[in-house]
């Protein structure tokens, strides 16, 4: 089990360090917003699995748990109404011919 | 492995410094409310590893679980707000 959670958190760990080089590199909103709303989702379940898998079954893993499928449901839904806010406002999308 | 619960911490804090410097220097606003939001997500898992570190999951959940709530809430006014109002392309800094 806790050969698990170590897998499970050092997974969890890489994919959020590499959503906030994604959030801090890509030159344009949406694509900034493509890199840190996937990765960030998939980064945080990992490292919340990871945790409940190391305290085993009981009450406390089982509120991780929750917590994991929490964010699994509400992230995408933030990302998903912040990308459209902008869209709606015609924010402009990055092409390489004006940068 | 209280040490490698330190590490993995550090490691996510780091993070959070770097998507800090988008919140401060993004140049639209929508780019500061994705920044925020980022930083929340990964606050859920530094409480939870902060609990594991001191032996004391139990208190340390029922923090994520709310301040998981609040950043969701947070994310999801802001951006029906600044929907509505159209400012969404206004630079302030």
């Amino acid at each position: 089990m806790t050969a698990l959670a170590v897998v499970f958190v050092c997974a969890g760990v890489f994919f959020l360090l590499m959503g906030a080089i994604g959030l801090l590199r890509f030159p344009d909103f949406y694509t900034r917003m493509h890199a840190a709303g996937k990765s960030d989702t998939l980064g945080s379940l990992l490292v919340l699995t990871g945790l409940a898998s190391y305290g085993g079954l009981d009450l406390p893993s089982v509120k991780i748990l929750f917590i994991a499928l929490f964010i699994f449901v509400t992230s995408p839904t933030a990302t998903h109404a912040m990308a459209r806010a902008a869209f709606k406002n015609k924010m402009p999308l990055w092409t390489k011919e004006e940068n | 492995m209280q040490d490698f619960f330190l590490g993995a911490s550090l490691v996510i804090l780091f993070s959070v410094l770097l998507c800090l410097y988008r919140v401060v220097k993004g140049p639209v606003i929508m780019d500061r409310i994705i920044g925020v939001n980022v930083i929340g997500t990964k606050t859920i898992a530094v409480v939870v590893l902060t609990g594991y570190i001191f032996d004391r999951v139990e208190f340390f959940i029922d923090i994520a679980f709310v301040y998981a709530l609040i950043n969701f809430l947070g994310a999801l006014t802001l951006s029906k707000y600044f929907e509505r109002k159209g400012v969404v392309r206004r630079t302030t800094g």
